[in-house]
């Protein structure tokens, strides 16, 4: 108890700023930071190393473009190929202010949307040039043969998204991810096949290598051969993803973690807002212990579906055998204008309510229905089959039920981190040298992502932002060799290899996935879709307790000379077991509801997320001091001068 | 593979035709292979065009063989090790290309003592094919042997023409169906088209 | 339900493998093929045991990481991945072999995990567009026909996972190359390179060992995404085209 206390007495320290925004226009700020940012001599490119950590949208573009302006490039994942990264599984689509559809679209409103959409806790400036950007990704992709959807013109289709009311959205059918990922693997490819890029799959980095103050490399371990190897470079770029699976149960893939970002916040880069999850509305529900992940269907289906759950709690009746007027269609009755279009975040709690009040369905009453009798009665089997067919295919194969004739049952599960570490214009963390893109970052979403904006940023950060602000960095620090003998490097070298001794020497009683599942139904309980403040108290006072547990009953069999998945999910765990408590201290600090963070204690008179711009207009970013011990908060604050914050409302 | 294989097959195609004179009686048919050798005088010589033919078939089953020689080789050592859960894969057709060639291979051998040199015949008499052609369908073996081939032709036909299509860039999946119905109506009609001379010495038809 | 395993246990790429057998209870029907095999590994670790090597990571059926021969099928019984196939497809007290993708060009590394690293090798050959960043004309400057977009889509869904390959009676890789060959070639940013993409990828492809097509159709048949037959007749048709080009 006594370290609990100590733990949540965090101390407030400097405020941040982020130095390296222009200011002056808005629309201007990116073009004058290009254009102030030094370049590096392309005959001097050759020279200079950057690593870069992942694969996916963002860290595949990064290393292909940085190749091909020149740099030597390391890059590594973990993964037995880099075309697996787990962007691959986004569905919906991209957003670009293209205005294709002329339908008012523009960089201004998809600034102005996201803006919003974040519920007012990202960087005004940042969220501008990925808007500009936004219409050069599809340009780019386009030119790679992404094969997005066209009309019979031959022109790009789009579509809207997210309750969103421009059509910006471009898609691959139900595989946008996939195809802008191979995109990005392709090129990723050419650079390797050209010798400039040196790529090691089945390589996870496991810490940060700081030198001086500067990120030097890292220390990775080849997963099959279990060998721990450092590698030097002149920066570090972290395109590892978000932290969703420290909730164990998420619709990210079942290797994604958080080692590489914690490792660097150990190693001394802020870590921004970590209670910024999102959840999503439209994931298949768990069907038993078993589960081991979440599948999400695509948010589109809320646009015919409806979603309902008996009047009565505990009415166990099959859905065909409720009447209608013993139905509670709850989002039609509650926002009556946007209806089952409510935007994810109240979409998510409401259906966490009606199930909290006993009214949900299916295995543990953990589910609402999303049911399409009315949309088929109105467009047709035929209709519903051709906009929805591959999702219909996809419950049914997982649940073995028929969606034509049976509502189909989904529950909200964690999707998407809006936290990630801190980072400035320039996407430099706080560790000079050490940048960080793509979800890894604390991004340009605020406290809630808008639906097809993930893939934008991601692909914003790798092909445009980060090769333009990484050379001013480079051009600003002359290559200097690293030592591999300097004491730094053999520090993090023996940091390593004794955490993973650690493990594998404890002959305990518990597997690593037990301890995972452990910590993700505490978080979900008490840090997931709502929060309080005596819930936050108790994972806090847990969390530690459950570490300790870790570290005394786990039990990984095997050795680590060899491919061991058991070591390698162990480790991940360990850090975890950190994260999660940086999140329940952060969302226990921000005593407003906004965006994806909801504090029952915060709520309007109606019950809905109610903010706090006086006391929490700010980027939260906190500084490891050590493990269970208080964090130093810093505090960015942020302005807001172009988008006027507004109380967000959908009734 | 493709181009010898189609090759082959256009010649069994003349083949199985020329070999339907054998209906229209003796002179008929000793008269159709007295001419075959006649062919394209007076410009050749005589047995000259013949001689071009066998030289090219020659070729064609030397290639083909070979062909198949490396690309078994080839297919046998990607896959050094067999799954322990063996599971019938492919059609019939498919799985047999490789010993329905050899066996093919084996009765053109047979096929040639026996008709061309008349080596291996019963009667064996040179210039009366007709005759050659009774006396070997008369014996139990010659028909075993004969039909046996002819049936593995068949299949070898339909997977090898299929095949070759695809080979040579000729499959789309618009054509897909048309491709496999020409394939196995080219399989049915030479088989059949083949066993009806055995057939038809068996049961008296032809004498 | 209660069921026997048959897995394919090799330490690692040298060491020899067998067949194990191993008895799993409490097998719900909604588990998925991975799940069941959780299960399995929980149980191994618990009694000091290794569990069972085998690559997964999205579970969602779209990464291509997992990939298992599932009685003798790849992915098993249905037109799925391993990790999109449940436990309702098998019966109480079944017994099930499992084994890794059998290739000369996928060497085994454990277990069931392979090395498929000639796929990447086959796409770093010619399987992509030469468009640097940057350097992209507006989007709109070239309209597509959709029947071509249709085309593209339909062979770039091709997950990698190399079931093509392990269900090939030759062990060949011609789906699979083809399908990046056609994804690129029937659209015109890839035309440019059109000669020299299926040329190399080729060349790649017979490099790495795999067997040679025959046309026996189990690749398309196996695959999970439901990449097309005659894909392989039309990468032929360009092979035959580029190689008169030359």
């Amino acid at each position: 108890m006594a370290d609990m206390q100590a733990y949540e007495s965090f101390t407030t320290g400097a405020p941040l700023t982020d130095t390296k925004a222009p200011d002056g226009p808005i629309a201007e700020r990116w073009d004058r930071r290009r254009f102030e940012a030094k370049l590096v001599n392309p005959a001097n490119r050759r020279k200079r190393t950057v690593i870069v950590v992942g694969t996916g949208l963002a860290g595949g573009s990064a290393g292909a473009t940085l190749a091909e302006q020149g740099y030597r490039v390391i890059q590594f994942c973990y993964q037995d190929s880099p075309r697996r990264a787990h962007s691959v599984a986004a569905q919906g689509g991209i957003n670009a202010a293209k205005n294709y559809r002329n339908d008012g679209d523009s960089v201004h409103r998809l600034f102005y949307d996201t803006v919003k959409g974040g519920d007012f806790r990202a960087r005004e400036s940042n969220v501008h040039r990925l808007a500009e950007i936004s219409t050069q990704i599809i340009d780019q992709c386009v030119a790679q043969g992404v094969p997005f959807a066209r009309e019979y013109g031959g022109l790009l289709d789009t579509r809207s998204f997210g309750g969103v009311q421009v059509s910006r959205t471009f898609y691959a059918r139900g595989q946008t991810g996939q195809q802008l990922l191979l995109g990005a693997y392709q090129a990723l490819s050419r650079q390797i096949a050209a010798g400039r890029v040196e790529m090691h799959p089945r390589t996870e980095m496991l810490d940060l290598i700081v030198i001086d103050g500067y990120a030097r490399g890292i220390v990775a371990r080849d997963l099959l051969s279990g060998r721990i190897d450092s590698y030097f470079a002149d920066a570090v770029v972290l395109a590892t993803g978000g932290y969703g699976n420290v909730f164990y149960l998420s619709t990210n893939a079942k290797n994604s973690n958080a080692t590489a970002v914690w490792r660097a916040h150990r190693r001394g880069a802020h870590f921004a807002n970590p209670c910024f999850t999102q959840i999503h509305p439209t994931c298949i529900p768990r069907s038993g212990d078993h589960q081991s992940k979440l599948t999400l269907m695509s948010e589109s289906l809320r646009n015919d579906g409806r979603i309902w759950v008996p009047r009565q709690a505990g009415d166990d009746r099959p859905p065909g055998r409720i009447p209608e007027d013993e139905r509670d269609y709850y989002l039609e009755r509650q926002y009556p204008s946007f209806g089952n279009l409510v935007p994810r975040d109240i979409a998510s709690r409401a259906a966490k309510h009606v199930c909290d009040e006993g009214r949900g369905v299916g295995p543990g009453g953990q589910g609402v229905y999303l049911d399409f009798a009315d949309a088929i009665a109105r467009m047709g089997r035929a209709a519903v089959e051709e906009r929805y067919g591959n999702l219909f295919e996809m419950y049914a194969r997982i649940t073995a039920e028929d969606p034509y004739t049976r509502p189909m049952r989904i529950y909200p599960a964690i999707h998407y981190t809006m936290g990630g570490l801190w980072v400035d214009y320039d996407l430099q963390t706080t560790v000079p040298g050490l940048f960080a893109i793509g979800e890894a970052n604390f991004s340009d979403h605020g406290a809630n992502r808008l639906g097809a904006s993930a893939l934008m940023q991601g692909l914003a950060d790798g092909y445009f932002v980060l090769p333009a602000t990484l050379g001013d960095y480079l051009a600003r620090h002359p290559h200097q060799d690293v030592d591999p003998d300097h004491p730094a490097v053999h520090e993090t070298v023996l940091a390593v290899t004794d955490r993973l001794y650690q493990l594998l020497s404890n002959s305990g009683d518990r597997t690593p996935d037990s301890f995972h599942r452990e910590l993700g139904e505490l978080l979900w309980d008490q840090c997931g879709m709502s929060r309080t403040e005596a819930g936050l108290h108790k994972a806090l006072a847990r969390i530690p307790q459950l570490r300790e547990e870790f570290w005394e009953r786990i039990r990984v069999p095997g050795s680590g000379e060899a491919l061991n998945q058991s070591l390698e999910k162990a480790n991940r765990i360990a850090d975890h077991l950190e994260l999660a408590e940086l999140m329940c201290l952060d969302a226990l600090h921000r005593t407003e509801s906004c965006g994806g963070h909801f504090r029952e204690e915060s709520r309007t008179e109606d019950g809905e997320a109610a903010r706090d711009d006086e006391k929490f207009s700010y980027v939260a970013a906190w500084e490891f001091t050590g493990t269970g011990r208080p964090p130093v908060l810093h505090k960015e604050a942020l302005d807001f001068a172009y988008v006027h914050p507004t109380q967000r409302s959908y009734t | 593979m493709a181009v010898t294989g189609l090759a082959m097959l256009l010649y069994l195609i003349a083949h199985m035709l020329g070999n339907l004179k054998v209906f229209f009686g003796p002179d008929e048919m000793n008269g159709y292979a007295h001419w075959l050798r006649t062919i394209g005088e007076p410009v050749l010589h005589h047995e000259w065009f013949l001689w071009i033919v066998r030289f090219g078939l020659l070729a064609a089953v030397v290639l083909h063989g070979v062909s198949a020689y490396q690309l078994s080789r080839r297919d046998l050592a990607a896959r050094p090790v067999k799954y322990a859960h063996a599971r019938r894969r492919a059609s019939y057709a498919t799985r047999t290309m490789r010993w329905g060639g050899v066996i093919v291979a084996l009765f053109v051998v047979w096929h040639l003592l026996d008709l061309t040199t008349g080596t291996v015949n019963p009667r064996g008499e040179s210039g009366h094919p007709y005759e050659n052609i009774v006396a070997t369908f008369d014996t139990w073996y010659g028909d075993t042997i004969y039909i046996v081939a002819m049936l593995a032709v068949g299949l070898h036909i339909r997977h090898g023409f299929w095949s070759a299509a695809q080979t040579l860039g000729a499959g789309s999946p618009g054509r897909a169906r048309a491709l496999k119905a020409t394939a196995n109506i080219l399989a049915l009609v030479l088989t059949a088209g083949f066993l009806s001379v055995p057939l038809a010495v068996m049961t008296g038809v032809v004498s | 339900m209660r069921l026997t395993l048959r897995i394919w246990r090799q330490p690692d790429a040298e060491a020899p493998g067998a067949m194990r057998t191993y008895e799993v209870e409490d097998i719900s029907p909604d588990m998925s093929f991975l799940e069941m095999l959780d299960t399995l590994n929980e149980a191994l670790i618990l009694q000091g045991e290794e569990p069972v090597a085998f690559d997964h990571d999205c579970r969602e059926g779209i990464c291509g990481a997992c990939g298992m021969v599932i009685n003798g099928q790849a992915h098993g019984p249905e037109r799925t991945t391993a990790c999109q196939l449940h436990m309702r497809h098998f019966a109480d007290g079944d017994t099930i072999d499992v084994e890794p993708w059998r290739a000369a060009a996928f060497p085994v590394v454990r277990d069931l995990m392979v090395d498929r690293s000639a796929f990447d090798r086959i796409i770093e050959a010619g399987g992509y567009v030469t468009a640097p960043t940057g350097s992209a004309p507006e989007a709109h400057a070239t309209p597509v026909p959709k029947p071509d977009a249709d085309t593209a889509f339909a062979h770039a869904e091709c997950i990698g996972c190399g079931a093509c390959v392990a269900a090939c009676p030759n062990g060949s890789a011609m789906l699979f190359t083809s399908a990046k060959v056609n994804h690129l070639g029937s659209l015109p940013q890839g035309a440019p390179e059109r000669d020299t993409r299926v040329l190399d990828m080729v060349d790649q492809m017979d490099a790495e060992g795999f067997g040679g097509c025959t046309l026996a159709g189990e690749c398309a048949t196996a695959c999970p995404k439901g990449i097309p037959l005659p894909s392989i007749s039309a990468m032929n048709r360009e092979f035959l085209r580029a190689s008169r080009r030359r």
